[in-house]
């Protein structure tokens, strides 16, 4: 047996492209692979080892029965477990069932809805067992990874940023989009790691990174509402890649509750 | 710096010159010629910013702004005028004191490292068109890099070979109050050449030797009455147009005498503590050093990087975090520009440029949260 670390990737509902944010490491990854042992990545290796694993990458949410076993396996054979992307760490966008319930989506999605079974949430996988480090995005950053992955080897904590988008746009010189253009932005409450890149196109952050650290959410909805932005409207803002991420998920409750309540009062 | 605002009030007595609007390309070719990266006013993205400039026609000629606490609006002009506008999103800061810039560099040798700095290799910079207020962030961001405690070395190569052409106002922006911090918006000291925009061309003074030999040789004469007059009627529309002001009587100690203010409480419910406040303003200069390993192990960058007093990792210390609220962070951000910063660097740290209110995307006004701790102090 090698000494070196032996690396794992597993997917459970998700899209891939976070997995791949290893392969597109492109240049650094056969030095990466000169340091670490891949013994299961079905995405580019046939090479399937079963555990224990040093490390293992999880992407993906939980959204079957099935997963929610695998999931424990997976945890059991590993010593570092790392969630890669919105989908491992807040449900990613299939989260949105949450609110309406599988149903409705199963039938609209798939031609024989009867092949379907399915939970009726999709949660991160914190809710389900415990992870050593959850790296977000959607996709993730590669360089991200990268880092995470030289931490672990070097044994030291991972210097990923928890404070907001605006520090990066700032840093490149991005003029601001809400100030000189009035364009609603996620970027104050959305923890970095894209390196800002919607605003430097002229567009708000999406959130694709989920909360920042201590995201303060009111008074940048109070805001977006008093520039005419409707409550609706910043709810389903809030409700996409990390909707189910507490602190947005928060937010877009109590707007939606708002809504609600407006609409029933005659 | 010191001998700089020497030799600007040995200059002062001279007669200003006058370049035409026509020849002012000159100057720009000069610069460049004599090694200079030229950096000016430019439209970016959909603000005037700051970026490298090779021709007059990059300059936002025939544009303006409209600011206001969390708004800004690029504007035309009727008058075609080359600097009518005011502070935008980027300062000076950047270039003397980089986002990001690796600062030392180790190397494995066996079982040892060998450390190493990395020498910057900026070209001179010849930066166009710095406001008094700006000029006096230059002159206060000195005090922090360039003290008898500390020497910066990446900012004292780059400030000591700038040339600054500094550009008198014309016209003042709702957000400015450089003259409640008695920094603007008359260029007074601390630049190589000055100018103040008419409409057929600008008069020019020289603040330095430096300045003198730049344009040595070059289509300037001396300014005639006349022009000297139209640019001093210019300048003084300047400072009748600003309507913002901060009350400073004794500052220092009216905020650091309410610490327990309830007006701060009031801030973090409005406050998103996002850092653009602090990462626009031209004197703030916090930032971060990280160590950067390389894949192969064989190699660690020390990379600095702008921070912020908004970012709660930033006071984090063994043990945790010291500012861990809101509240905390905007009062050490407000306290430390206006009050705690005069004991360190005897000086203010806000030249009231306005950008803070500009880009704050909530468009929080410091001069009002200080305002209404002087209307009811604890
Ligand atoms: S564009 Fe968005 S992310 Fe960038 S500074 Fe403005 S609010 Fe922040
Ligand atoms: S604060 Fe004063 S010097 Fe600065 S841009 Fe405004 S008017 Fe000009
Ligand atoms: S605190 Fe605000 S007004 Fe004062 S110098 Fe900084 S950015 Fe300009
Ligand atoms: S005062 Fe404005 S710009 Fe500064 S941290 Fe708070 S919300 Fe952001």
């Amino acid at each position: 047996m090698s000494a070196q670390p032996r690396l794992a990737v597993f997917k459970f509902a998700s899209c891939d492209g976070c997995q791949l944010s290893l392969l597109s490491l492109e240049d650094e990854l056969l030095q990466l692979a000169a340091r670490v042992d891949v013994v299961h990545f079905l995405e580019a290796t046939s090479r399937i080892e079963p555990g224990p694993y040093d490390v293992a990458l999880v992407e993906g949410s939980i959204t079957t029965a099935d997963d929610e076993q695998r999931i424990q396996q997976v945890r059991r054979d590993s010593k570092f477990l790392v969630t890669l992307g919105a989908c491992a760490t807040a449900g990613g966008i299939q989260a949105l069932k949450n609110w309406s319930g599988s149903e409705a989506f199963v039938n609209a999605v798939y031609a024989r809805p009867d092949y379907i079974r399915t939970l009726e949430t999709s949660t991160a996988i914190a809710d389900h067992v415990a992870v050593d480090f959850e790296l977000r995005g959607c996709p993730i950053n590669k360089y991200q990874l990268l880092e995470v992955l030289q931490s672990l080897l070097a044994g030291r904590r991972p210097r990923t940023p928890t404070h907001c988008v605006c520090v990066e746009c700032k840093r490149r010189g991005t003029v601001c989009v809400t100030v000189a253009q009035g364009i609603a932005c996620l970027g104050p409450v959305t923890q970095a790691g894209c390196g800002a890149l919607c605003p430097a196109y002229d567009r708000g952050c999406y959130g694709c990174y989920g909360p920042s650290e201590q995201p303060n959410l009111v008074p940048l909805t109070d805001h977006l509402r008093a520039g005419g932005m409707k409550a609706e409207a910043i709810a389903t803002a809030l409700r996409s890649f990390n909707a189910y991420a507490p602190a947005f998920r928060q937010e877009s409750d109590r707007l939606a509750a708002e809504v609600a309540e407006r609409e029933s009062t005659p | 710096m010191a001998d700089q605002a020497a030799t600007c009030e040995a200059f002062a007595a001279e007669l200003p010159r006058w370049i035409a609007k026509g020849d002012f390309q000159s100057l720009i070719d000069r610069l460049w010629e004599l090694g200079y990266r030229v950096i000016g006013p430019t439209i970016i993205q959909s603000a005037i910013g700051y970026d490298e400039l090779r021709r007059v026609d990059e300059l936002p000629r025939g544009w303006t702004e409209q600011q206001s606490a969390g708004s800004y609006r690029l504007v035309q002009r009727s008058d075609g005028a080359w600097f009518g506008f005011n502070v935008g999103p980027h300062s000076w800061k950047r270039y003397l004191f980089p986002p990001q810039s690796v600062v030392a560099r180790a190397e494995r040798q066996g079982d040892w490292w060998q450390l190493h700095d990395v020498p910057d290799d900026e070209p001179a910079f010849a930066f166009l068109g710095v406001r008094a207020c700006e000029l006096a962030a230059i002159a206060i961001q000195d005090r922090v890099f360039l003290n008898e405690h500390h020497t910066d070395p990446t900012y004292q190569r780059r400030r000591e070979r700038a040339l600054l052409i500094a550009v008198n106002c014309t016209q003042a922006a709702p957000t400015c109050f450089c003259t409640s911090m008695g920094t603007g918006p008359q260029c007074s000291a601390g630049f190589d050449l000055a100018i103040t925009e008419t409409a057929d061309g600008f008069t020019l003074e020289v603040g330095s030797e430096r300045g003198a030999a730049v344009i040595e040789g070059l289509p300037i004469r001396q300014a005639t009455a006349d022009e000297s007059a139209v640019a001093e009627t210019e300048r003084a529309r300047a400072e009748e147009q600003i309507s913002k002001r901060l009350d400073t009587t004794d500052i220092r100690n009216l905020l650091l005498g309410n610490l327990d203010h309830a007006r701060w409480d009031d801030v973090a419910r409005r406050c998103l503590s996002c850092t653009n406040c602090t990462l626009v303003c031209p004197t703030c200069f916090c930032h971060s050093v990280t160590d950067v390993t390389a894949l192969d192990d064989g190699s660690i960058d020390r990379v600095r990087q702008w921070d912020s007093c908004f970012n709660a990792q930033f006071s984090y210390i063994h043990g945790g975090v010291i500012r861990a609220d809101v509240r905390a962070r905007y009062r050490q951000w407000l306290t430390h520009k206006l009050a705690s910063w005069i004991d360190q660097f005897e000086t203010s740290g806000c030249v009231g440029c306005g950008r803070c209110i500009t880009w704050c995307p909530v468009g929080i006004d410091l001069t009002e949260e200080v305002a209404a701790i002087r209307e009811v102090p604890s």
